[in-house]
């Protein structure tokens, strides 16, 4: 998994709710048999303009989205073109539970923040489409002109991305364990 | 201490417990698909590994394949040929058990699983597909993955995993006459909206759940992610058992008592409290039909489409091409589809053809049944149901997703509306630019004969 620590970006905000991941990558695109190039079909049908009618669009990093985004299937490809758009942040106050996963395993932070935090951020980058925001996953904190506001992260997340752990690595060291619980059932 | 059926799987299976790292549990059963696995298996390859349990491991081929035809055509689909045989290979490569296209267990993932007798109680069951809750009707803990998950299975036959929260959700009382499963979780959701499981392990209680067949707690736990939640489950019991005997992969003879004897002790023990609990009542539901663009915009059929008051609903009704206020009975339809890991099962078909008996369907509605698996195909044939549905003017086809995921041949046109007996309505779910009306097969068939949205309970036979 790649690394991750801290990124400095513009800030897109797509903040429609329950954006499931059938729009965040239509089905007609996972016939696919590698992870390339999903990015091209990144909300295909939608094509929301606040995400592609802004200056560099995709060089953006950071992406502020509504509540329960990722809801819907498991795809992983989602995340694939979330992160070949070129997302490695995404805010939101609530991330559906498979796609939260899938994004820690592709090396896309998802910062869960209050409504009024939310609320807030999103006032202050759709006023200013070109402001800039950091994410420091070290410090744990978003920072955008004046502001810094703190944000939770759960530490095995924070160290996978920091370190860019090696999930299937990790597991695999547990080996003798998983062997005595084969031969106990 | 006193357990739910939850933390009883749970307990039972975890190799490593959660510390800052989440657990590692064990896996029992791995479901693999064309759609989400190339990539997992390439991952293996990059790192030289091999499966560690084939013998924990099923595949088959059901997203992308064609219904028409049990043969995939290069020249008509590369992609689809491509994934298709890349499942082959790697099946074949890594020693993995595949009942892949023109096999007569092929069928959907969450279909052949519980047909095969492998899907039983008390097992851990993922796959690369949100519907795996599905198999949680049997007392499995069983959900959704995803790519990078799936070689993480692949490779360890385990997991990470937080253990979620425990949400009980009982229904109780008996359902109205036309009244189905379907309408059961379509109403729930309807309820707690799609994100009210969020966190949380749904266990389905009470009576009006007890009273289902099979089919119809598949088709409850199949829903169970369009609430948000990470599974849904139904303690088994006689029915579960029934279901199971004499199923070629389950235990037979004195394995067979052992494991229903073991199978018995995993309901929630009497004193066992959960996290959350929210009860309804049957006399409540009605048959349900979806209106908007997510499974939580679901109304009482009879019912009106409610007023755009959030931008999530004018969106939705915008789309939709629906009024607020107006009744969604008697709107004109172009499609209904009758078929999905939610609803292609020997129940729903026998429902459907129950209604089309004697009866066509209107002359400007397609009306495509597919079967869930190619034994249901044979049973459902054994039964002549598929010469009622070719009477009544509707398509009798191979068993697959189909339009339910729209990935193969099998889609809407851009501003069809469809009755369907999938599970997701999303924009453009069932081909872009389409709208999909979820419903029961009752709803779905009644449909299909008047060319609108029909309620069953007000169709005459003449």
């Amino acid at each position: 998994m790649s690394k991750l620590d801290r990124v400095t970006s513009r800030v897109t905000c797509y903040t429609a709710i329950n954006v499931d991941t059938d729009q965040i990558i239509p089905a007609r695109f996972l016939k696919r048999i590698d992870k390339v190039g999903f990015g091209d079909h990144l909300f295909a049908d939608l094509k929301p303009k606040e995400v592609f009618e802004i200056p560099d669009a995709r060089r953006r990093e950071i992406l502020i989205a509504g509540p329960n985004f990722g809801c819907g299937s498991s795809r992983e490809h989602a995340v694939w073109a979330i992160r070949d758009f070129g997302f490695r942040v995404l805010i939101s106050t609530s991330f559906a539970d498979i796609f939260k996963e899938n994004s820690l395993k592709n090396g896309v932070l998802t910062i869960d923040v209050d409504e009024p935090t939310h609320l807030s951020l999103v006032e202050t980058f759709q006023k200013s489409p070109e402001a800039e925001m950091t994410v420091s996953l070290v410090e744990q904190k978003l920072k955008y002109g004046e502001v810094q506001a703190s944000f939770a992260v759960n530490s095995f997340s924070r160290t996978c991305l920091l370190e860019g752990l090696d999930e299937l690595g990790f597991i695999l060291r547990h080996e003798a364990q998983i062997f005595a619980f084969e031969q106990s059932h | 201490m006193p357990k739910t059926l939850y933390d009883k799987i749970w307990d039972s299976h975890v190799i490593v417990p959660e510390t800052d790292a989440p657990a590692i549990i064990f896996i029992d059963l791995h479901l693999i698909h064309e759609v989400t696995s190339p990539q997992a298996f390439d991952e293996l390859r990059k790192r030289g590994l091999r499966v560690r349990r084939t013998d924990l491991t099923v595949g088959t081929a059901d997203h992308s394949i064609p219904t028409t035809t049990r043969v995939i055509s290069p020249t008509e689909d590369r992609e689809a040929y491509d994934q298709v045989t890349k499942l082959t290979t790697n099946c074949r490569d890594f020693d993995i058990r595949l009942y892949g296209l023109g096999t007569a267990e092929q069928g959907i993932v969450h279909v052949i699983g519980p047909e095969l007798g492998v899907t039983q109680p008390g097992k851990t069951i993922v796959c690369g597909d949100s519907h795996t809750s599905t198999h949680g009707a049997f007392g499995a803990l069983a959900f959704g993955i995803g790519t990078t998950e799936v070689g993480h299975v692949l490779a360890s036959q385990s997991l990470l995993q937080r253990k979620a929260r425990n949400l009980e959700i009982s229904v109780s009382g008996q359902l109205k006459p036309g009244v189905t499963a379907k309408d059961v979780i379509l109403y729930i959701i309807s309820k707690i909206g799609t994100a009210g499981g969020s966190g949380c392990v749904i266990e389905y209680t009470g009576s009006a759940i007890r009273a289902l067949n099979m089919d119809g707690r598949m088709t409850v736990c199949n829903m169970s992610i369009e609430a948000g939640a990470r599974a849904g489950m139904v303690a088994p019991d006689d029915t579960t058992f029934e279901y199971l005997a004499g199923r070629p992969m389950a235990p037979q003879g004195a394995e067979w008592d052992k494991a229903v004897a073991r199978w018995r002790t995993l309901p929630t023990d009497a004193e066992a409290a959960y996290d959350r609990a929210i009860s309804f009542s049957a006399d409540d539901i009605e048959p349900m039909i979806s209106f908007g663009t997510n499974p939580g915009m679901t109304i009482p059929i009879t019912g009106i489409v409610p007023a755009d008051d959030t931008e999530e609903l004018r969106k939705a009704l915008k789309y939709m091409a629906l009024e607020p206020g107006k009744p969604l009975l008697g709107h004109p339809i172009d499609v209904v589809f009758i078929g999905s890991c939610t609803n292609s099962r020997l129940s729903d078909l026998r429902a459907a053809a129950e209604v089309f008996k004697g009866r066509k369907v209107a002359a400007n509605v397609r009306t495509v049944v597919v079967p869930g698996s190619q034994q249901i195909k044979n049973l459902a044939e054994a039964e002549g149901l598929d010469k009622i549905f070719k009477e009544a003017g509707a398509e009798w086809r191979e068993s697959g997703c189909s339009m339910c995921i729209a990935m193969n041949a099998d889609k809407l046109e851009p501003g069809q509306i469809s009755v369907s007996t999938s599970n997701r309505n999303f924009e453009g779910r069932q081909g872009p630019g389409g709208r999909t009306l979820l419903a029961s097969p009752l709803t779905a068939a009644a449909s299909a004969i008047t060319g609108r949205v029909t309620d069953l309970r007000r169709l005459s036979r003449t």
